[in-house]
């Protein structure tokens, strides 16, 4: 009954929306690339650099990390629309172009790391800032939920509340409809005039301010430091998170509290201490993507087909 | 603006695509206000690429535009739309989950707030239908929409943008002929409420009963612009490919032997789920060639798909049976066998060959050698293989013949076939296809989209291999080529055999016109004739 | 007209070249930014490794699993599935033979052999995986391959520590590898299994280009539908074309296992999968060029080592190259003006001589 146990904890709740954000903010940050026509596959790349632009840019400026997450912003947007570039105008196919972004992050992280703290494994010796916690007045009294749901760092509250701004944005906009018509028919676009390749640019910089605030949501939020790798595949899952929700910000949602869920019982002390080995429970969040990533598409395929064959 | 008054002068235009072709070559062009004007010429004789120019598409190496006796120039469509040039393509350029009022306003959307005015996109496009009386549902989805009616959006995205000229790139290429007299009645109001249009074909009858200017190019040079009173279909025609058009196949009656395909109430039914097959039963002879004509999407793609075994045939209704070649290559078995359950390479084996619909996406790999692509209905074969290995010399010899007996214009077998021409890249598959000596040849759409010469020698290889022996089944939506290449036709109407004319000479196209559309249809002792197991 | 092919050939010369070019030309440009002693940073980059000979040694002894993975690439690159796991396949071949060289007692040469073929079972099977997970179930490979090579990584973790952990190290690390599973070594670094390796492409290359087979291999990745309608077992080929690349990458995990270590001591990635992925792509899945990728990038590897052993500019360098080549050489749109213009002048001059 330890798992019960485990799983009704506040603690666990509360890990489980912890764990969530970054996932959510690479997921949204696929959708709307994909959205738009471009699979990106770097998000891990981005995540990962901007979570050390933040951090650095944050103790260049006096341990501000408000600073620091407007720079990684900055940076992020500017892999985006360089992904951008690559992809449309030098026509390096996309899933290419996000393996070297996610390449060129791994090894350009620790080297610039080094260049700045003369390590090459984690910021800690940076004095750099921490987002701010932020208790929600009304919610924070509610017994057990409450505590759960309130006092989280402030991105994980953007995070859901950018999961509204999108559906909005995508569904009610001129922009949106630009974007969502770019992936399925850009010629559509050509034809009324519509330079696709201008709303491309608009999506992927907006993927990579996504993805740049679920890398400082990394750095400055969950942990307080950069760690060499701390990604650990987020952006891979989140490509399955967007997939699986349809490229649609609710339902994705759910999906990412899923894999919120199986994060969450990996890095809980209550399962490191049950007596399956930790390299074992560290694979939980890796194998539930594959088995629902694997359900999802043989039903979506077996659809198809029964749709084909009534 | 005055009629007639030139609305429209391109002039000296030059474009060469970056794959080296020549496709304008200093053309002038030329429209007056208000008509309706005909761009005609062959696959491939430039009038598509005049048009991108025109649409701000493609750049221009040479030449200049002028529009409303200004000069001007088109950076992109978006220019284009600005200054009053919209365009219909062939291929509709709309966003299949879109409704037909987010894809009419799309661009140019109306705005409460910031935010997409939904309401007042739908009361746009009902007025824009209602005054041009185009019948279409505003808040439809794209995706759901008929080929028409999707032409019909198209249409009223561009007038929604108040165009003062409208291109339409083969507007009746997908119509049935009701649909076409339909767009033609409202292409004439749009004409009369001061619109001028570009209209673009092959179909010279279509030319002579709406265009008042025809503008005739070739080898993507202008060759004149005239009126179209003055010239009849036979005129347009020849200075279109520049000599007569052979309309007759010069080939001897067809002596047909015992009966080698056998297809037997085949039914099936598509991916949408709609039946695309009904109960059709026919049988191909050696040495004949069986014509199926028909609209597009009438169940022809199915059925060649059955036969062909790209679709497996394991859940659908019916049989489909082929007499096989014997090992000697020359006769076939007495008993034929079904084709249920086999593989694409078993039925290859059993002596079926087979031209491509597309062939571009079935037909061949764009990136790989001619040589390459010759040998891949035989790439397992001892003919060419030695132990281990592919025999280089005996794969030399083979691509040699071909290349040599089908007058494939390449500078080596070594380039890639994306290289070549339409006409050329689709006789390295009719070489393929039929070096192996086919018991039964498939030959859907065999001479689409390629150049006059090429269409003369596939249909003499055609009616060549029909008279060694060959069991030829042709599927066209060209009708001239189903009655002049077939011995006998089948017609096909919404998955239904709806007539079936032993002797292909003796019905015309008309007659055939009103089986293709369900106006007539065939008693069913009269269809049963198609099927013989002789 | 007889030269188009050739200018074609040569035009992919020259983007190479230029894209290495410019991803140098980043390098420099990045070191004279974070360097106090630029020049003498670039010397030990690109001149130090080519004129010693015991760098010269380094470079081939680090060629051998880049050509594995270099090689298993080009393989599962063919059929146009972005199988990602070659990292894992990779690990699972070094893992299989590691246990089977501290766990198995056999005799000489046999119990090498032995090794060597549990690690290829080991990566064909690992390869497998996401690939029948997208043929049968249509799920996105890129995503299952990733998510397996931390599986893997766990995976193979637990193992190390459960059941080949040498209690007397300090390291994680297993026992020692028995000497009837080690690879004849030539001269220090330098094992048979580079021999393996260059049997290997000469094969790879025959099989790809002269055997039936490979001939199906290759015109599945061209054109799916081609292939279908030509008669060649999609599903099956494409499979196989996995299948060959995680055994040549399992191998060469086992090699590299065998021939350059003692023990099994991975705690976490090799990072030699993504290079194979790298030299696939320089090679443009031809086997015939695997082994110039191998060469240029240990070459950038051991030279950007000997950089950061003697002055003040990190290794890590090498990363930012990698992607600006990567990128560039995979660009279609790179030059493409310019080979627009050398096509144009070529009609030009063909349409005169007519």
């Amino acid at each position: 009954m330890k798992v019960l146990e485990i799983v009704t904890s506040i603690s666990f709740l509360f890990s489980i929306i912890r764990m969530t954000t970054p996932i959510l903010y690479a997921s949204m940050s696929y959708m709307v690339a994909d959205l738009a026509g471009t699979a990106n596959i770097g998000i891990e790349g981005m995540m990962l650099t901007c979570a050390l632009i933040g951090v650095v840019a944050s103790a260049a400026m006096g341990g501000n990390a408000f600073l620091g997450l407007i720079v990684a912003l900055a940076v992020g947007a500017l892999l985006g629309i360089l992904m951008c570039f690559i992809v449309s105008k030098l026509k390096t196919d996309p899933t290419i172009t996000g393996i070297a972004y996610n390449l060129t992050a791994a090894g350009g992280t620790v080297f610039l790391l080094f260049l700045a703290v003369g390590e090459k494994g984690i910021s800690s010796s940076l004095a750099s800032g921490v987002l701010p916690q932020v208790e929600i007045p009304l919610i924070k009294e509610i017994p057990y939920i409450g505590a759960a749901v309130s006092g989280h760092n402030v991105l994980t509250y953007v995070a859901v509340l950018l999961v509204f701004v999108l559906s909005v944005f995508l569904y009610k906009t001129s922009l949106g409809l630009h974007i969502r018509s770019c992936g399925e028919n850009p010629e559509a676009l050509e034809s009324v005039g519509i330079h696709v390749l201008k709303v491309r640019y608009i999506a992927l910089a907006l993927s990579g301010m996504l993805a740049a605030m679920g890398g400082v949501y990394m750095s400055m939020g969950y942990v307080s430091y950069f760690v060499k790798d701390m990604t650990a595949g987020r952006g891979f899952i989140a490509i399955a998170a967007a997939s699986l929700g349809g490229n649609k910000p609710i339902p994705m949602l759910i999906v990412c509290l899923l894999f919120g869920i199986a994060d969450a019982f990996a890095v809980n002390p209550g399962t490191q201490n049950m007596g399956i080995p930790t390299e074992l429970v560290s694979t939980i969040p890796y194998i539930v993507t594959v088995i629902v990533l694997v359900i999802y598409s043989y039903k979506k395929m077996k659809d198809r087909k029964k749709a084909a064959s009534a | 603006m005055e009629k007639g008054t030139e609305i429209l002068s391109m002039k000296n235009i030059t474009k060469i695509y970056s794959n080296g072709v020549l496709a304008n070559s200093h053309v002038d062009f030329s429209v007056g206000s208000c008509e309706i004007h005909a761009l005609l010429g062959e696959n491939g004789a430039g009038k598509s690429t005049l048009m991108k120019v025109l649409f701000g598409i493609e750049q221009p190496d040479e030449g200049t535009i002028g529009f409303l006796g200004k000069q001007v120039k088109i950076g992109s469509s978006d220019d284009a739309l600005k200054l009053g040039i919209g365009m219909v393509h062939q291929h509709f350029k709309l966003v299949p989950s879109l409704t037909v009022a987010e894809n009419i306003v799309l661009g140019k959307e109306p705005k409460k707030h910031g935010f997409l005015d939904r309401k007042k996109a739908v009361e746009i496009t009902k007025e824009l239908s209602e005054r041009f009386r185009f019948d279409v549902d505003p808040s439809a989805c794209v995706q759901d929409l008929s080929v028409g009616k999707k032409q019909k959006v198209e249409i009223l995205k561009a007038l929604y943008r108040d165009v003062k000229l409208l291109i339409l790139d083969e507007p009746t290429a997908v119509l049935t002929p009701q649909e076409t007299e339909e767009l033609f009645e409202q292409l004439n109001k749009l004409r009369e409420a001061g619109l001028t249009i570009i209209f673009i074909s092959h179909k010279l009858n279509e030319v002579k009963q709406i265009c008042q200017r025809i503008t005739i190019m070739r080898h993507g040079k202008s060759v004149g612009t005239y009126d179209v009173a003055g010239l009849t279909v036979e005129d347009i025609s020849r200075l279109m490919v520049g000599r007569d058009i052979i309309l007759d196949i010069d080939k001897k009656a067809a002596k047909p032997k015992e009966a080698r395909l056998f297809v037997k109430d085949l039914s099936c039914k598509n991916e949408a789920g709609r039946q695309s097959l009904d109960g059709i039963s026919f049988s191909v002879r050696s040495g004949e060639i069986l014509g199926i004509a028909g609209v597009e999407g009438s169940g022809q793609e199915e059925l060649v798909e059955l036969i062909t075994g790209m679709k497996p045939l394991d859940q659908h209704g019916g049989e489909i049976r082929l007499r096989a070649v014997l090992p000697n290559g020359n006769e076939v078995e007495s008993e034929p066998v079904s084709v249920r359950g086999l593989s694409v390479k078993q039925i290859r084996q059993k002596g079926i060959s087979y031209i491509p619909e597309d062939r571009m996406i079935y037909g061949c790999a764009g990136h790989v050698s001619i040589r390459e692509n010759l040998i891949s209905s035989i790439y397992d074969s001892k003919e060419i293989n030695s132990g281990l290995f592919l025999n280089q010399k005996k794969i030399g010899q083979w691509v040699h013949n071909a290349v040599e007996n089908y007058d494939i214009r390449c500078d080596s077998a070594l380039d890639e076939i994306g290289m070549l021409s339409g006409g050329n890249m689709q006789k390295v598959i009719v070489a393929r296809e039929f070096s192996t000596n086919p018991a039964v040849l498939i030959a859907d759409q065999p001479t689409r989209g390629v150049d006059v010469g090429a269409i003369e020698f596939i249909h003499r290889k055609i009616v060549e291999i029909r008279d060694q022996g060959c069991a030829v089944l042709l599927v066209s939506a060209d009708l001239n080529e189903v009655l002049e290449l077939s011995d006998s036709i089948l017609v096909m109407c919404q998955g239904k055999i709806s007539g079936y004319f032993p002797f292909a000479k003796k019905v015309s196209e008309e007659e055939l016109g009103y089986y293709m559309l369900g106006v007539k249809k065939q008693p069913e002792e009269e269809l049963r004739r198609a099927y013989s197991e002789e | 007209m007889k030269n188009k092919k050739r200018m074609m050939t040569w035009f992919e010369l020259l983007r190479t070249f230029l894209a290495v070019g410019i991803a140098v030309g980043f390098a420099v440009v990045i070191i004279f930014l974070v360097s106090g002693q630029p020049l003498e940073a670039m010397y030990k980059f690109f001149v130090t490794p080519l004129i010693s000979f015991r760098y010269l040694a380094n470079i081939i002894e680090l060629m051998t699993p880049l050509l594995f993975t270099g090689l298993a690439v080009t393989f599962i690159l063919q059929t146009k599935v972005y199988n990602l796991a070659v990292e894992g396949m990779f690990y699972a071949g070094g893992l299989a033979a590691a246990m089977a060289a501290t766990l198995i007692k056999m005799d000489s040469g046999l119990h090498a052999v032995l090794a060597l073929l549990a690690g290829l079972a080991a990566g064909a099977v690992i390869a497998f995986l996401p690939a029948i997970l997208k043929l049968k179930f249509e799920a996105n490979e890129i995503v299952s391959s990733l998510m397996l090579n931390y599986i893997l990584f766990y995976i193979g973790d637990f193992i190390l520590k459960t059941y080949m952990k040498d209690p007397k190290s300090t390291h994680v690390a297993s026992l020692k590898f028995a000497e009837t599973a080690r690879l004849f070594e030539f001269t220090k670094g330098i094992h048979f299994g580079l021999v393996i390796a260059v049997v290997l492409i000469v094969a790879a290359w025959l099989f790809l280009y002269r055997t039936r087979w490979g001939y199906a291999l290759r015109m599945c990745g061209e054109n799916k539908n081609f292939a279908q309608y030509s008669g060649i077992g999609v599903m099956g080929t494409i499979l196989l074309s996995q299948m060959i690349g995680g055994a040549i990458a399992g191998l060469g995990g086992a090699v590299y296992m065998m021939g350059s270590q003692q023990r099994f001591n991975w705690e976490w990635r090799s990072g030699y999968g993504w290079d194979g992925l790298i030299i696939a792509i320089i090679a443009r899945n031809n086997p015939k060029l695997v082994p110039i990728g191998a060469f240029l990038l240990a070459y950038l590897r051991i030279g950007s080592d000997i950089m950061s052993r003697g002055t003040d500019v990190q290794n890590e360098v090498v990363s930012i190259i990698q992607g600006v080549i990567i990128i560039l050489i995979a660009a279609t749109g790179f030059l493409s003006d310019y080979k627009k213009k050398l096509t144009v002048k070529m009609i030009r001059s063909a349409a005169k001589e007519d």
